[in-house]
């Protein structure tokens, strides 16, 4: 019994502690209260993603991997207009002012792992969508990205193939549940209403094949992290 | 009965009010500066940090001849509609989502900043 309540204790004083780190450390750069940013001034301040939904948004498995081994996914950072310069062909990063995410502990990055997908207030927008089985081949899915739609033009989806001011795309699906990608995909600012991604009015069909796509691109090897 | 729709009347209306309050109209420098220097470019001259890979390089809001032969209100439909609308690149996404019309009509007068140009001159 005493056991029990000993471990009762240590699984409550581990998400108290995870509770803590989220509001200290995490929100210094990312928004975990809530609401996202109504005005260009606050979408400018933005350091990191907003992790308010982060129940809604992440696969929990990937998180605890990533917290551990961060690696940039935005190659231009947040804000990006706060991380580029001119340069000779192009505007160019400015790797001197992105900064690194701190390296969690395994323990650490399953606690606050936890307490994220604690956070759902966008549940109705993930309760509309309903991913289809399938799959697509994948000169279909290219062209249905690149030409159809112009997503590569600010996301790369390969590790050297496309834009910067988005997130990269070849690891989307290993990040995301499939709902929010196809809920964000249909309206962007449903969830970020100062996005710089735009709402390309696409259609549901379009919006199953997009993810399709994007499951198939991360699970290719070469694209493996 | 007639006293509840009033209450539910007036509470719809106070909700409306609330909302578009919540709407701000951002000047038009900040809405080039987040969605359009992406592609455009920091300077406007079309070299933006995205366009590596383009198969269709962003049109030079800095270039007058170029810019001169589009009228205010081709500007106004692109920028909401996308490239797409006026035959152009789909890479030119519509911001119509994003921008309401009088944020949109702000950027067409900023672009002729930019150009230093009017329609046919």
């Amino acid at each position: 019994m005493l056991r029990y309540i000993f471990a009762l204790l240590l699984v409550a004083s581990g998400s108290v502690l995870a509770e803590g780190i989220l509001q200290k450390d995490c929100a210094s750069c990312h928004n975990i209260t809530g609401p996202a940013a109504q005005t260009l001034k606050d979408a400018f301040a933005q350091k990191g993603p907003n992790l308010f939904y982060a129940g809604n948004k992440y696969r929990q498995e990937w998180l605890v991997s990533w917290l551990q081994k961060p690696e940039r996914i935005r190659p231009a950072g947040m804000y990006y207009g706060n991380h580029i310069k001119p340069g000779a062909k192009s505007d160019e990063i400015d790797p001197s002012t992105l900064t690194n995410h701190v390296v969690l502990s395994k323990a650490d990055a399953t606690a606050i792992a936890a307490e994220l997908m604690k956070l759902k207030p966008h549940d109705n927008l993930i309760a509309r969508e309903k991913i289809e089985p399938g799959t697509i081949i994948k000169q279909m899915g290219e062209m249905n990205f690149d030409k159809f739609w112009g997503c590569l033009a600010c996301h790369l989806i390969e590790p050297e193939y496309g834009g910067y001011s988005g997130p990269e795309l070849y690891t989307a699906a290993k990040r995301l549940q499939p709902e929010f990608t196809a809920s964000f995909i249909r309206n962007p600012q449903a969830w970020e209403p100062k996005t710089w991604m735009p709402n390309k009015d696409v259609s549901e069909g379009s919006i199953q094949k997009l993810v399709q796509y994007l499951d198939l691109l991360s699970k290719e090897s070469a694209n493996a992290k | 009965m007639p006293n509840r729709l009033l209450l539910v009347i007036l509470l719809a209306t106070l909700s409306v009010q609330a909302h578009a309050q919540t709407q701000t109209r951002e000047t038009a420098a900040d809405n080039y500066r987040a969605y359009c220097v992406q592609c455009h470019g920091m300077e406007g001259n079309g070299k933006g940090v995205n366009i590596r890979d383009m198969s269709v390089i962003p049109r030079d809001h800095t270039d007058a001849k170029a810019m001169s032969g589009r009228s205010d209100e081709m500007l106004f439909k692109v920028i909401k509609e996308g490239g797409s609308s006026i035959s152009k690149s789909v890479l030119m996404p519509p911001w119509a989502g994003t921008l309401n019309d009088e944020e949109i009509k702000d950027l067409v007068q900023h672009l002729r900043v930019l150009c230093k140009c009017k329609f046919g001159s």
